[in-house]
């Protein structure tokens, strides 16, 4: 035991001095580099976040040219004139001016007369010094290395070798006992053989047990039976690995941005390309730190980025030029939820008229990465939902003179689906 | 009798193993007489001759109901609609209260609840480079344009909200622009 102990504390000296020594390494080099203004840098990335942004990348070309290292492509009197006022530029017959404006399809950009001498110079430095290194980051990831991976297959062989251990164990100190002289027991077979013997010859147990066995039979016939049709829990492998965790969940973008349709139409459809190209276009990678699980697997940054380029293919979108080639191949999705046809189902009148949150029968769907049928939607799912929900009948002109009548008729306060004629063949079934 | 009895219990195994096993395929069906539609879904992949069933339709053509917008996506399309485009709504309550769950809906993500460019995307750096409202010189055209084309950046909204809801949220927009002008 010693000799472990010294050993780990040996470990821990190396990787520790290890640890210091990368530290020490990256705060080297970062010394190294030109020194940055901070403060500068700081200021000129929240000028360029809140005002360039919009057409501007860094590394990429998007609306506006890339951004990148401009100073050393452009003089910086020239760069605060065009800012600040580009088509007074363009006016004045400057050459440049006009060129850059006839590359990019004379699309006009945005005059920044606001924008003072001090503040220009400090989007140009932050274009020039680029991003702030993050120390911290990358000694977190030394550290996380060193973190021992525990696998709970490892867990399950050891409880086994225990437990077979300790059996052994037992046999052994019962056989050493035998040999010392104690008195022969039957052992574990020899008890089993009496039992079964016993059994044979007692019919009230028979009985019981057939009782028992016609029992369990009809339960699991019976609940195999209610489970056909009923697809609770169908999750099948999409086209696109979409997220609704990454998307509804961590963006909090509301249901209704894709899924538009629900609040006027029957069917609350799959949003369009048009609709996934509202952010795409800009957003061509994602995060970093950005993981979904995917048909057992966890996708990172690498496999999230190759789903963002399906996108691109369906759509027809061109990440070199930025514009559409026009050859569109559309997403085939794989529908989860389905009723038969024989059912008439309107999302219209339960989201906006009925004012039901899509949790209530889809489920959590912002912590899903992939979409599962939450709810069975049998009939009496939606059925049991009739008779308990009650509707609102304030500021609903067209319900004011029901609920006067009802609330005579029956003396209620509350009305339900189900008493206003929402249990009905012909409500769903036609 | 023996094998039949036999042959009902691996029957009722099987069903209960495929029923409940794999999570990647349907449950099976019994007699699935009016399941699958006869006539064409929404959606579906297979229209008229095997194509999607969602066509677009012949261009110019315009629905009952309908308006089409006549200013054209071009900059000078976009300054045309900033001097001349008014809004068809009367001020009233209730489209001002519509415009704003419009809002909360297809724009706060980006522009923010207050509509200075802070939204969850931006907070999060997705997404960057929104500007404020009270930084541009818009109109209710020019509202009403950016929502039915997209300027920039921004996409196009016009297949997510119908003609009303459009000029609701330009009223909201307005709204939130002259709170943070005040």
């Amino acid at each position: 035991m010693k000799s472990v102990d010294k050993h780990s504390q040996l470990t821990r000296l190396i990787l520790k001095s290890f640890t210091f020594l990368l530290i020490f390494l990256l705060s080297f080099s970062l010394q190294a580099q030109d020194a940055v203004d901070e403060a500068q840098q700081k200021e000129g990335k929240q000028l360029f976040k809140s005002l360039c942004a919009s057409c501007h990348k860094l590394d990429k070309k998007l609306i506006g040219p890339a951004l990148g290292g401009i100073s050393e492509r452009r003089d910086m009197d020239w760069l605060k004139s065009w800012i600040k006022d580009n088509a007074a530029l363009r006016a004045s017959g400057d050459a440049d001016a006009i060129a850059i404006f006839d590359e990019y399809n004379g699309s006009p950009m945005t005059p920044f007369p606001q924008l003072t001498d001090k503040n220009i110079e400090d989007i140009i430095y932050y274009t020039t010094v680029g991003e702030p290194v993050k120390a911290g980051a990358q000694t977190a990831v030394v550290t996380e290395g060193q973190e021992p991976q525990s696998s709970p297959w490892l867990t399950y062989i050891l409880v086994a070798i225990i437990v077979v251990g300790v059996l052994i164990i037992a046999n052994l100190l019962k056989v050493i006992s035998e040999l010392k002289g104690a008195p022969k027991t039957p052992g574990l077979a020899g008890n089993i053989d009496d039992l079964w013997v016993g059994f044979k010859k007692n019919s009230f147990l028979h009985v019981l047990i057939t009782i028992f066995l016609a029992l369990t039979t009809a339960y699991v016939l019976f609940g195999t039976l209610f489970q056909i049709g009923v697809d609770e829990g169908y999750m099948p492998i999409q086209e696109v690995a979409f997220s609704h965790k990454i998307h509804a969940g961590d963006n909090k973008i509301d249901c209704q941005y894709c899924h538009s349709s629900a609040k006027h139409s029957k069917t609350s459809g799959i949003p369009s390309g048009n609709v996934c190209m509202n952010c795409h276009k800009n957003i061509s990678e994602v995060a970093d730190d950005t993981t979904m699980e995917f048909d057992g697997m966890t996708y990172g940054k690498a496999e999230l980025d190759k789903e963002i380029q399906k996108l691109y293919t369906a759509v027809g979108w061109d990440t070199e030029t930025l514009e559409y080639t026009g050859e569109t191949k559309p997403i085939k999705w794989t529908r989860v939820h389905n009723l038969a046809d024989f059912v008439y189902f309107n999302h219209s009148q339960h989201v906006t008229v009925g004012g039901q949150k899509c949790q209530t029968c889809h489920g959590p769907v912002e912590t899903m990465d992939e979409v599962f049928q939450y709810s069975p939607l049998t009939m009496g799912w939606c059925i049991d939902c009739h008779r308990d929900t009650s509707v609102d009948l304030k500021g609903s002109p067209y319900y004011t003179k029901v609920h006067e009548e009802l609330s005579k008729k029956y003396g209620v306060e509350k009305v339900t689906v189900a008493q206003m004629g929402g249990m009905e063949c012909g409500k769903c079934h036609y | 009798m023996k094998n039949i009895t036999k042959i009902i219990i691996a029957f009722v195994t099987i069903i209960s193993i495929v029923s409940c096993g794999d999570k990647r395929t349907r449950s099976v069906q019994y007699m699935p007489d009016m399941y699958v539609s006869v006539p064409y879904d929404a959606n579906s992949a297979t229209g008229i001759n095997g194509e999607a069933s969602n066509l677009e339709p012949v261009a110019g053509t315009i629905a009952r109901g309908q308006v089409p917008y006549e200013y054209p996506h071009t900059n000078e399309g976009y300054d045309a609609a900033l001097n001349n485009l008014k809004s068809p709504l009367e001020a009233t309550e209730k489209n001002l209260a519509n415009g704003k769950a419009m809002y909360a809906i297809y724009c706060a993500t980006c522009h923010g609840d207050k509509g200075d460019g802070n939204g969850v995307l931006s907070q999060r750096d997705k997404f960057n480079g929104i500007p404020s409202y009270k930084d541009r010189p818009i109109t209710e055209g020019s509202i009403y344009h950016v929502i039915m084309y997209g300027r920039n950046l921004m996409g196009s909204h016009a297949s997510q909200l119908t003609h009303d809801e459009r000029w609701q949220v330009v009223s909201y927009v307005e709204k939130l622009r002259n709170d943070l002008l005040n």
